[in-house]
């Protein structure tokens, strides 16, 4: 008997019922709760809602949360971009070993990461007792935020940029080269077009990180309100105060920005999906 | 779906560094940059974990890391997170299947919302699912009838690893059944094998390595995992404790020492977990990491 499909799973009942689950725990598991966020947010009303966002704390909080994220992003950029550029163009001993390095933020747990950081340079820590003779303090104040944080966020744009990097080869760089051009030269008129949309995507994602780290950054933060209080510290603050509608109120705008940043990764992979030079040439060298 | 690219294995892979001259000018000062920052950034705030930790004698640090409290948070950490990423094995590798091998309405939503544990703060993610699973709220509600409890306990635990970490197995699990040949599964199902056949025989050899890579990863984010976690699991002592938040914990007593214990174990755990990982995608998923 010839069989009517080709391919596992082709047959309609398989088709529909497989959509059917998925569909159905998408839903209970991802959308629903995004959803609860905003109707938690509204559930007293627009003018709440407008109270609640406007209020002095947590505007100091979006304010705090956006000069940490201005600060780590652009330092993870040129980190992230060095690093692709010496792991993938360069052959050298210990190159696998800097891969694997650079996935330490994403093995650790936010708190021993916090952790690591207030140990040194906090006020018993051997760089700390040393900064503290010449009062500065970095824990417990915004400089710990911004340090744990480009911390935690360090392997977003290298990540992004290696395996394409590496997938894209450098015939094109070494032609401009070659040619004269120089190395700088290089990098903006060829390798900078190749990975544009890369680059884009890892910085929205170190972005949506810096943006919404918890774990790393109440270890080293205090959690002084109006100082030291980041909008996602901001949000455990008004639960435990039992302000669940104002907790949801600043929720709802790091879900939105969660939202923006799924919406931009979407538009990114579907600008990397179309090749931008149709039928690349691979001429050597 | 067509992939352009040449099926995994068809072609020979090229070797694009086999020449020993390096052309391309930038290597001092990309590897200065990269190697000052993992330095710096990396592996300086290890040498406080390792100085603290070496100021206790052996007999403090057993003492420290094998209270009891501490070691009950250890099981339920280990099977919690076991718990939510053989859930997310399975979710992930049917929410892959679904978006690989079929068109539906919706897809590119589905697609896009996966991601959504990535994008949304761990801290949100805490408050909205202990809402959602509170007495009162909307699944808390329609499971207490069924006599579940989801919320302060363990399997509030579980909810918030699973939740958290869905976006690992699906990522892995993706682009290995998008580069898979569709020949030899045609050849099986025209030769008659049923579907359950060729997908034990045919596909899932090819699937499994990424598979457990993403169980594997949604391992290793579980353990560590604390923000979406505080909120929904009531956090009671030898009960709903994890062992981040044991660390927590010890830091708010400004017991430093023991903090640094309980770090310096769960650190060496994901360590190992992240090298085994690393050489087991170097081993088995190398075209995953561009060839």
């Amino acid at each position: 008997m010839a069989a009517r499909h080709h391919r596992v799973g082709d047959q309609p009942w398989v088709r529909r019922s497989l959509v059917g689950l998925a569909l159905g725990i998408t839903l209970v598991l991802l959308v629903i709760p995004l959803v609860v966020i905003f109707y938690q947010a509204l559930s007293a009303g627009w003018s709440t809602f407008a109270g609640n966002v406007m209020d002095e704390f947590t505007l100091h909080a979006i304010g705090l949360t956006l000069f940490v994220a201005l600060l780590t992003v652009p330092l993870n950029l040129v980190f992230g971009t060095a690093l692709a550029w010496s792991v993938t163009r360069f052959r050298f001993p210990g190159r696998k070993l800097l891969i694997t390095l650079i996935d330490i933020p994403f093995a650790v747990s936010p708190v021993v990461a916090g952790l690591l950081y207030l140990l040194l340079y906090g006020r018993n820590g051997w760089v700390g007792s040393w900064l503290t003779e010449y009062d500065i303090q970095l824990m417990f104040s915004w400089p710990g935020i911004v340090m744990v944080t480009v911390f935690v966020t360090c392997p977003f744009v290298a990540r992004e940029l290696i395996p394409l990097m590496q997938q894209q080869g450098s015939e094109e760089e070494e032609a401009g080269v070659v040619l004269g051009a120089s190395g700088w030269r290089v990098f903006r008129k060829i390798t900078l077009p190749n990975i544009k949309w890369a680059l884009i995507y890892g910085v929205i994602l170190t972005n949506a990180r810096a943006v919404g780290e918890f774990g790393a950054v109440s270890v080293v933060s205090g959690n002084i309100r109006g100082q030291t209080n980041t909008l996602p510290l901001h949000v455990e603050l008004l639960y435990q105060d039992y302000n669940v509608v104002g907790a949801f109120a600043s929720a709802s705008l790091l879900a939105g920005i969660a939202i923006l940043t799924l919406i931009a990764k979407a538009f990114v992979e579907w600008r990397q999906s179309r090749p931008e030079h149709p039928a690349p040439e691979k001429g050597g060298v | 779906m067509s992939v352009s690219s040449q099926a995994a294995g068809a072609a020979p892979a090229r070797r694009r560094f086999g020449r020993s001259k390096r052309v391309l000018p930038g290597f001092g000062l990309s590897l200065g940059i990269s190697l000052f920052f993992v330095s710096l950034v990396l592996l300086l705030p290890l040498t406080g974990l390792v100085m603290e930790t070496s100021g206790m004698t052996w007999d403090q640090f057993w003492f420290t890391v094998t209270d009891p409290r501490v070691v009950a948070s250890y099981k339920v950490t280990l099977w919690t997170a076991l718990a939510a990423s053989l859930f997310n094995g399975f979710f992930g590798l049917l929410l892959a299947w679904v978006l690989v091998r079929y068109d539906f309405p919706g897809k590119r939503i589905v697609d896009a919302v996966v991601d959504l544990p990535f994008a949304l703060p761990t801290a949100v993610a805490g408050i909205t699912l202990a809402t959602l699973f509170a007495q009162n709220g909307w699944y808390g509600q329609a499971l207490a009838k069924a006599g579940i409890e989801v919320a302060y306990t363990p399997l509030g635990i579980v909810v918030a690893m699973a939740f958290t970490s869905i976006p690992f197995v699906v990522r892995t699990v993706q682009p290995v059944l998008e580069e898979m040949s569709p020949a030899d599964e045609e050849a099986a199902v025209s030769l008659g094998a049923s579907d359950g056949r060729v997908f034990r025989k045919v596909i899932f050899p090819s699937l499994w390595p990424a598979l457990v890579t993403g169980i594997a990863l949604s391992f290793t984010r579980s353990l560590g995992e604390f923000g979406a976690i505080i909120f929904i699991a009531g956090n009671t002592p030898y009960v709903s404790e994890v062992t981040s938040l044991m660390i927590f914990v010890r830091l708010q007593e400004y017991d430093y020492a023991a903090a640094s214990a309980i770090a310096s174990l769960v650190l060496m755990v994901s360590l190992v977990l992240l090298f085994a990982i690393n050489i087991w995608q170097g081993r088995y998923l190398r075209r995953l990491e561009g060839r």
